[in-house]
């Protein structure tokens, strides 16, 4: 129960954090409607389903890695990482908290994009829609750990999406193809993962 | 010494079994015998990355830092072996089909998303300052290193379904005969006491590094203390970062 409670309270503050400065969220619907309409220009008439599904896949993976940059800035820039770790409460609550609160951003751009996708595109059916939620599900569990990592570095921004992507790969083979069992298997295997090893991460930090 | 002189026995007798007695390809000819240097080098490059997964589990378990310094020097190696890996692929596949890249080959197309993600390692090793936050977060990357290889597998699998109908016959002859075996053994056994000597060879280097670091920097010190070097304590080598 004490997890539960240090959970909910560490991602309220990420919620409560973005709904004051309005930061991550914005920014991120933006990206996702401009790269849609790229897509547009980009893909010669009369092109299939499959291309342009293809094309979400990417602009989701790329709309993920925006918010994910800035899931830790305000962690590392004002000093809290500090007193996240000195919190008496088990670190895997703070990968839980920051996935949370990343993912709510994620369905929250989704909620705009995916529509937005139906009315520029083709259309979407109910499998596409499953996928996407399973794969957000995916990149939140592994783009939290490895922005955790990047943001100590001096690279930062430059540093996630060399980690992330490779990692990502597999996500967009399932999301393309809808092998919705594989992105099941791809989420428990690193969420798990991520949820024993992250601790490491900003013990020392 | 004993290594390096097995190492170049090892080389010379599969140099010799792959030019000299394993049979010519019936189908492919000469530029098949390439398939006795990839192979064994992909295998190897595995083992580079599981080994350093190895000792980064180590350190995590022990807190021991040569743990990560051995962790950084086998994945150091499987990326240059993951390097060969595609440089010897893709000249086989501009030998026997006429490309210099194929999407088709599983085995191809994985090294290049491992070799992607091992060489993010070393910008993630380069970006952070050295010391125990490195050393948690390298040991969890090269640890994640090895989740993702069969996972990665799997999707490429997968994806030649959706990308490519038609899948071509794995190039690694199926029903190899004694004397392929043969030379495919010794040739694997010297790539893996290739990969051995280097990664001794490297460690020694980075210790003796590390360990000169530490005398200049005692040494410097000293020289702080006493009234007329004050001014001009040792500077550290440029441009040598610690590992």
């Amino acid at each position: 129960m004490r997890y539960v409670s240090d959970v909910g309270a560490l991602a309220r503050k990420d919620l409560l954090l973005e709904l004051r400065a309005k930061e991550t969220l914005p920014s991120m619907l933006l990206f996702v409607i401009s790269a849609l309409t790229i897509f547009h220009f980009a893909l010669p008439a009369g092109t299939s389903d499959v291309a342009a599904r293809g094309l979400l896949w990417s602009a989701l993976v790329f709309t993920a890695l925006l918010g994910l940059t800035r899931a830790f800035v305000a962690e590392r820039e004002q000093g809290m990482f500090d007193a996240l770790v000195l919190t008496p409460c088990d670190r895997s609550a703070i990968w839980l908290a920051k996935s949370i609160a990343v993912l709510a951003f994620l369905a929250a751009a989704e909620v705009v994009a995916l529509p937005a996708f139906a009315a520029f595109f083709h259309g979407l059916d109910g499998r596409t829609v499953a996928a996407v939620a399973l794969a957000d599900l995916g990149i939140v569990a592994v783009g939290t750990l490895f922005g955790a990592m990047a943001v100590a570095g001096r690279a930062r921004e430059l540093l996630l999406p060399l980690l992330f992507l490779p990692a990502a790969i597999p996500i967009v083979v399932g999301g393309v193809g809808g092998y919705l069992w594989f992105l099941v298997l791809y989420d428990a295997i690193f969420a798990v993962f991520a949820w024993g090893t992250f601790e490491y991460v900003i013990a020392e930090a | 010494m004993k290594l390096p002189a097995l190492t170049t026995v090892a080389f010379g007798a599969a140099v010799a079994l792959i030019f000299f007695y394993a049979p010519t390809d019936a189908d492919q000819g000469f530029s098949q015998r390439i398939f006795y240097f990839h192979v064994p080098i992909a295998l190897t490059s595995y083992a580079c990355f599981g080994w350093g997964a190895w000792k980064a589990l180590r350190y995590l378990r022990t807190r021991d830092e040569r743990a990560d310094l051995e962790s950084y020097v086998a994945i150091h190696q499987g990326v240059i072996f993951g390097a060969l890996t595609l440089v010897t692929g893709s000249i086989w596949a501009r030998a026997s089909w006429g490309v210099w890249w194929s999407w088709s080959e599983n085995q191809l197309v994985l090294f290049l998303v491992l070799f992607l993600f091992y060489c993010a390692y070393f910008m993630l090793r380069y970006s952070v300052d050295a010391g125990p936050a490195r050393m948690n977060m390298s040991a969890v990357y090269a640890l994640f290193g090895v989740v993702l290889i069969p996972v990665s597998f799997l999707a490429i699998r997968l994806s030649q379904r959706f990308i490519h109908p038609v899948v071509f016959d794995s190039h690694a002859p199926s029903n190899m005969t004694g004397s392929q075996w043969l030379s495919f053994i010794v040739s694997f056994a010297a790539m893996l006491l290739l990969f051995a000597t280097l990664y001794n060879v490297e460690l020694a280097g980075k210790r003796i590094d590390a360990h000169l670091r530490e005398l200049r920097e005692l040494l410097g010190r000293r020289l702080d203390v006493g009234p007329q070097r004050a001014q001009a304590p040792a500077a550290p080598a440029p441009g040598r970062e610690p590992a």
